[in-house]
């Protein structure tokens, strides 16, 4: 589909494929859906007379992964934030799920508590201890559930992040750049990671990112904010896993980058942030000398 | 055990060759850094390694010096005690137990007057952090009297209280208050307000908020305000034992002066030196065991 698709129609069919990079096949999602998705209308939001936000709508469909993609500051964190209810100044209408979950960009683990009083910080109920080490088994880590996070490397106190989010069963999970501090390399697995977790649990997702590659491999839909508004919108028909070098994925991509400003098909080594993972990786491991 | 976990991550090292970390083992696995070599103690830009006692060091040097000096004639009996005579001038006064009666009544003194500062201090620095209308009535008397010495308050507070045991309390408060004021205050402004909008994402109740938030991030600062703290106890108290006290170990100084004993003035003195030395490494303990989870440069 090309841009300006209607916003009805979110879930592609293929999805049900199961997780890229997954070893085994993730089974067609059995859980029911039965949360309302996102609703967002009117949502307006000025700092200071300068208007970041005119007007906007987005609508999530419960289960659906969205990406939302942007030239630095074109007001993609804000859009979250207001989502997410972090933000008091902002006008509009925002229909969100009951259960929702944030993942920043940075990991904003409390040093003082190990890693499982991290994880359920804020949880009610009994057994904590089983549930948070439940949680860090999901992303890995139940070995580092004593740990202080000051000892963690990036890449795990991300996924540390990850399964604080998890263990509120969330139906909307935020995220915002959640890989974007991380080196190229702990950012692939921890991609694949967010894709099975989402294929495993189906919350409804939105993320914001300014990597095109990230964005067409997670997600069913991808938004491009512009001047304030939705200026595009690509629906990623493309059966999971996704190979990076899906004909059209490249195609969406040119597109997208297009979109973003970045004219000519892929160039190699041009100056926008959005070029940096240019290179295939889904079967080759990715060039090491990336910064 | 160690066989199979290493097993499994050779195999995960040939299925993803350049993946740092492995995402997904299958089970419970045990921690599985492979035993890493020692840690070099200390690094190259530290101050170096842990001495064992590195602390007595200055102190018995200062000690070795004042016996040299005073065994080779070089400082006046009458100007200084040798060490040796304030020993046994020590051991007099324990034998008959003045010095353990004086003692006893300073840290009464010293201990009342730092549980009244530390807790006012607190609750005034919690207050003043967590609201701005707490803020405004607080912070600028708190700044105001930072700036007027305890010690000179104490004129009005003899005024006013008489010149007993109260007046001698209130003026350690008022001298411990302030730095425990000072430092939560300061410990809680400086938390991260990132945390604070992490609190509100995971929708942490008021009480969960202080606890989990607002009291450890704060912690640094009152531990280093309650070092100040205890200093400042003791400093107080020398200078409320010599006003019109009747015991203390200040008061058995002043006696001594009249009465031209050096050696009881340098017993008083090393006793006050070692509850200063005691409690402030009582403090660090506690700091050590508080603040594990920091990672510093002298770690």
């Amino acid at each position: 589909m090309s841009p300006h698709a209607p916003a009805t129609d979110p879930v592609p069919a293929t999805e049900s494929t199961g997780p890229a990079l997954a070893a085994d096949p993730v089974p067609p999602p059995a859980r029911s859906i039965d949360h309302s998705g996102v609703r967002v209308t009117g949502l307006r939001r000025a700092f200071d007379g300068r208007v970041v936000l005119d007007d906007v709508e987005l609508t999530i469909a419960p289960g659906e992964f969205v990406s939302l993609l942007g030239a630095s500051g074109s007001g993609k964190s804000t859009l979250l934030r207001a989502v997410g209810g972090l933000d008091p100044g902002v006008d509009g209408r925002i229909e969100v799920p009951e259960r929702t979950a944030i993942v920043f960009q940075e990991h904003r683990l409390l040093p003082w508590e190990r890693v499982w009083r991290n994880v359920t910080l804020g949880v009610g109920g009994g057994d904590l201890r089983r549930r948070a080490v439940a949680a860090l088994a999901e992303v890995g880590l139940e070995g580092r559930a004593d740990a202080w996070p000051g000892t963690l490397s990036g890449g795990e106190s991300q996924r540390v992040a990850l399964a604080r989010a998890l263990v509120r069963t969330p139906q909307l999970l935020l995220l915002d750049e959640p890989f974007g501090a991380l080196d190229a390399l702990t950012r692939l697995t921890a991609q694949a990671l967010v894709e099975d977790l989402w294929a495993e649990h189906r919350p409804s997702v939105l993320l914001v990112t300014h990597d095109v590659e990230e964005a067409l491999l997670l997600s069913d839909r991808a938004l491009l904010l512009a001047n304030g508004r939705i200026a595009a919108e690509f629906t990623v028909d493309i059966p999971r896993p996704r190979p990076l070098d899906h004909p059209r994925l490249v195609e969406l991509r040119t597109e997208l980058l297009a979109g973003l400003g970045v004219h000519g098909p892929a160039r190699r080594g041009a100056d926008r942030a959005t070029e940096e993972t240019a290179t295939p990786r889904s079967a080759t491991p990715p060039r090491e000398n990336h910064r | 055990m160690s066989t199979e976990v290493s097993g499994r991550e050779v195999v995960e090292a040939e299925a993803k060759p350049a993946a740092p970390a492995p995402q997904r083992p299958q089970d419970a696995s045990p921690p599985r850094r492979p035993a890493p070599p020692r840690r070099r103690r200390g690094r190259r830009l530290g101050p170096g390694r842990p001495i064992p006692f590195a602390w007595g060091i200055g102190p018995l040097l200062l000690l070795a010096i004042w016996s040299v000096g005073s065994a080779a004639g070089w400082i006046d009996e009458r100007n200084l005690s040798a060490p040796w005579d304030v020993v046994s001038t020590a051991v007099e006064l324990i034998e008959d137990g003045r010095l353990q009666d004086h003692l006893w009544a300073s840290t009464e003194r010293a201990l009342s007057g730092l549980a009244f500062g530390v807790a006012a201090g607190l609750v005034l620095a919690l207050v003043a952090g967590l609201s701005r209308l707490g803020e405004g009535v607080i912070d600028g008397p708190v700044q105001i009297k930072r700036s007027i010495p305890s010690l000179a308050l104490i004129p009005l507070l003899i005024l006013w209280f008489g010149i007993g045991e109260s007046m001698k309390v209130i003026t350690i408060t008022l001298g411990v208050l302030v730095p425990v004021y000072i430092h939560t205050h300061n410990g809680l402004r400086g938390i991260d307000s990132r945390y604070v909008e992490l609190a509100e994402t995971l929708r942490l109740s008021r009480w969960g908020f202080l606890r989990h938030v607002v009291l450890p991030g704060a912690l640094p600062g009152f531990l280093l305000g309650l070092r100040f703290a205890v200093t400042s106890a003791w400093l107080s108290l020398v200078v409320v034992e010599q006003v019109n006290a009747t015991s203390g170990i200040g008061y058995m100084m002043e006696l001594a002066r009249t009465y031209g004993q050096t050696d009881v003035i340098l017993v008083g003195l090393v006793v006050y030196g070692l509850l200063g030395l005691l409690s402030d490494g009582l403090v660090r303990l506690a700091q050590r065991k508080a603040l594990s989870w920091r990672r510093t440069l002298a770690d």
